[in-house]
């Protein structure tokens, strides 16, 4: 019996350590969510401010059109999805990425209808071992990002729409509730919606003049627009990967500690059967004896 | 003396936000120095620096391109990136432009081209902003 009791007894020690894994984990997840939820409340009033303008030169002119506004027939479509670079963080990435594959089957016939720019090392590993074609990706996305850290694939995702290459862009993303709800979430980027854009501010717009024309501006404005609107996404999607990790590995904490109750209880019956055995076996000799 | 709010924002935070006497900001078409009451205007801006005016005080801030928009007794200014004097390597901004140049020195294809150029840019901005 001593020999099933050691093994329980090591079983413990290991969950044990695991259970003091997944605490470490929680507690440097919850902290990370708190900075990633400042983050993400921080470029809040760049994108506000950006749109403000955007909408100020599309309301005043009377006729002001940009291909980035205009939706034409689409022949081809780009899907921008973001993913985390690690794992452990639930079904967040899974259930992100099967959301994104079931669209693909659905919308289109082969995999020369769209393209695929990627960020988060899950998310490339998971579409290049089904032997999709990545156009571009960005891996090791620090967790406090920096707008320069996706300029580079926001830019060319921005650019594709622009020069033809497709003619709808979608961003794909886990969009933050709380700590323990993310939805996976596929939004059209591009084109923008004109109609967000018309209804008219609170503040009286005051009217602008414009240096060079409204025309010009909007050509370098709304490509800005996009990769910020890229940019809060990627913030969210960081979020939403801590509360889903913070989410995970607190049930994992809760399970290892159940766990720990268990085998204890299994631990002192089997002692206890130990002692009685033991007692029944003396018991047993000193009458042989007497 | 009157002021005006200027307001610096980039996608991560609000770099700077205080009341100012004056602002000469390098537009795509030309300086401009804006005072209190300008009539309102949208421009964009070139990579340079922005001179603030506050009392008797100058300050040069480093403002990577992007826009500005000017209200009565406001302005705001979207950029990618804006850096304070305190913020700014200059031993890093040095490399970079030694780097920019060499870069511009080789031949090198229609794109590499653009992008030296513009971190040259930056790199004497930033150099700028803290020479004086």
């Amino acid at each position: 019996m001593a020999k099933g009791m050691r093994e329980i007894k090591r079983k413990i020690k290991s969950t044990q350590n695991t259970k003091q894994i997944t605490k470490a984990m929680e507690m440097v997840a919850a902290s990370k969510l708190r900075r990633a939820q400042n983050a993400a409340l921080a470029s809040r009033p760049y994108s506000d401010k950006l749109k403000e303008v955007v909408a100020s030169i599309a309301t005043s002119g009377s006729s002001v059109k940009h291909p980035m506004l205009e939706s034409r027939p689409i022949k081809r479509s780009a899907y921008l999805v973001i993913t985390s670079d690690r794992g452990q963080a639930g079904g967040l990435n899974s259930n992100l990425l099967k959301k994104l594959l079931e669209t693909l089957k659905e919308k289109h016939k082969s995999q020369d209808e769209f393209s695929l720019f990627v960020i988060g090392r899950k998310g490339y590993d998971f579409l290049v071992r089904r032997k999709y074609t990545v156009q571009q990706e960005a891996i090791g996305v620090p967790d406090s990002p920096t707008f320069a850290d996706i300029k580079s694939i926001a830019s060319a995702a921005v650019n594709g729409f622009e020069n033809g290459s497709y003619d709808e862009l979608f961003v794909v993303y886990n969009r933050f509730v709380n700590a323990v709800t993310q939805i996976p979430t596929l939004k059209q980027m591009l084109p923008l919606d004109a109609s967000e854009f018309s209804k008219k501010e609170s503040g009286a717009s005051a009217l602008y003049e414009y240096e060079p024309e409204p025309e010009a501006i909007l050509d370098v404005l709304l490509p800005k627009y996009a990769e910020t609107l890229v940019f809060s996404s990627l913030l969210e999607n960081k979020a939403s990967e801590f509360g889903a990790r913070m989410t995970a590995m607190s049930s994992a904490t809760k399970n290892a500690t159940k766990m720990i109750n268990e085998l204890t209880l299994h631990y002192n019956r089997a002692r206890q059967a130990a002692i009685t055995q033991e007692i029944t076996e003396i018991v047993g000799g000193a009458n042989a004896i007497s | 003396m009157s002021t005006l709010r200027l307001e610096i924002v980039t996608p991560e935070r609000i770099v700077y936000g205080e009341d100012v006497n004056m602002v000469v900001a390098h537009g795509v078409a030309g300086q401009l120095g804006i005072l209190p009451h300008h009539v309102p205007l949208i421009t964009p801006l070139k990579i340079a620096p922005l001179k603030v005016k506050k009392g008797n005080s100058e300050e040069l801030i480093a403002v990577h391109g992007g826009f500005m928009e000017v209200r009565k007794d406001k302005v705001v200014i979207l950029a990618e990136a804006a850096e304070q004097v305190a913020d700014i390597d200059v031993s890093r901004a040095n490399q970079a432009k030694e780097r920019a140049e060499q870069r511009l020195a080789g031949k090198n294809d229609h794109l590499d081209h653009k992008r030296a150029e513009l971190a040259l840019q930056r790199a004497v901005t930033r150099i700028q902003t803290t020479g004086k």
